[in-house]
């Protein structure tokens, strides 16, 4: 990790090589924190699945970490927070198809209808 | 924070595009797009029959959720172990990324491998394709995403290989970069699998 640092030190202040160009990424020590967080979440995910108490709140709450989870991946490991955002609307346009497309055939199934 | 979490890697020149972005990568994200599309209506599909098979088994009656958490942990672990490769190689260190490449491959070996597992414990237990809706759409949506692990798998390997002959360098880590977001899209949709197929409680 310490040696990341040192690449980060030299590369800010240097000419990129013949070739390419210097671009925004989070540092290794951020993904490792990134992961941290994401086993963390999914720990939690589980361990609400087995609390009795928590059962009216349970579907809310692992959307809820899922949700969390999506972005976290997305954002930082798929680097949509650093990247062109034409890459974003790219990929959200695909997202809110998906959801439209969830949300219409589950009212069509009347899967909402108690 | 951003500031602080951010560095500055080395990414390879590309040709002149009129959107100003690498046409590689760009086709990339809308493959990705299109995916999503896909597993939204696999997911839709296994939701809109949750709950309404006649015969078991069912959900409950087959469903291992510590072995199934212990896969989600190791996906994700793939997905740390991928973008440590990507930065291996945006810093020129390409033996490190050998080595994150090569993880990220059997942790995704390791998936599969689970998966089969799971698979073959629930074909014995009397789920198959045709059992019942439940048995229909879990295989096909779960079936799929472990179709995407194990073509992901293959695409890490190549990598692996190619980057001893001197086809994966610093100059083209954006290779690494696609193969990745490719990766990481395989975790996003687990994430969603898992919460939805196998957390959610189901009746019969």
């Amino acid at each position: 990790m310490e040696e990341v640092d040192t690449t980060q030190a030299e590369v800010t202040t240097s000419p990129p090589p013949a070739g390419g160009r210097w671009v925004r990424h989070p540092s290794p020590k951020e993904y490792v924190r990134i992961a941290v967080i994401l086993a963390m979440v999914t720990a939690a995910e589980v361990a609400i699945y087995y609390i009795e108490a928590a059962r009216d709140l349970l579907i809310p709450l692992l959307f809820l970490f899922a949700f969390i989870k999506f972005a976290l991946v997305v954002l930082w490991f798929m680097h949509l927070r650093f990247d062109s955002r034409t890459y974003a609307r790219f990929f959200v346009l695909g997202l809110a198809g998906a959801i439209t497309l969830y949300i219409a055939v589950l009212l069509m199934f009347r899967t909402f209808a108690t | 924070m951003q500031e602080q979490a951010a560095i500055h890697v080395f990414e390879s020149e590309h040709e002149a595009t009129s959107t100003g972005l690498p046409n590689v990568k760009l086709a990339m994200w809308l493959f990705l797009a299109s995916d999503v599309l896909l597993f939204g209506a696999l997911i839709t599909s296994y939701v809109v029959y949750r709950g309404r098979s006649v015969v078991g088994p069912y959900p409950n009656d087959v469903f291992d959720i510590p072995f199934t958490s212990v896969s989600s942990f190791v996906l994700l672990a793939s997905s740390l172990t991928m973008v440590l490769a990507l930065a291996s190689v945006q810093r020129g260190d390409l033996p490190r990324m050998r080595l994150w490449l090569l993880a990220t491959a059997l942790l995704g070996l390791a998936f599969v491998g689970g998966q089969v597992y799971e698979f073959t414990t629930f074909y014995e237990e009397g789920l198959t394709l045709t059992t019942n809706v439940f048995g229909t759409t879990f295989y096909v949506l779960t079936g799929f995403h472990g179709t995407h692990v194990a073509i992901g798998i293959l695409m890490l390997l190549s990598l692996f290989s190619l980057s001893f002959g001197g086809r994966i360098t610093q100059r083209n880590s954006m290779t690494v970069e696609i193969v990745g977001l490719y990766w990481h899209f395989v975790d996003i949709v687990w994430i969603v699998i898992f919460t939805v197929v196998y957390l959610i409680p189901t009746g019969p």
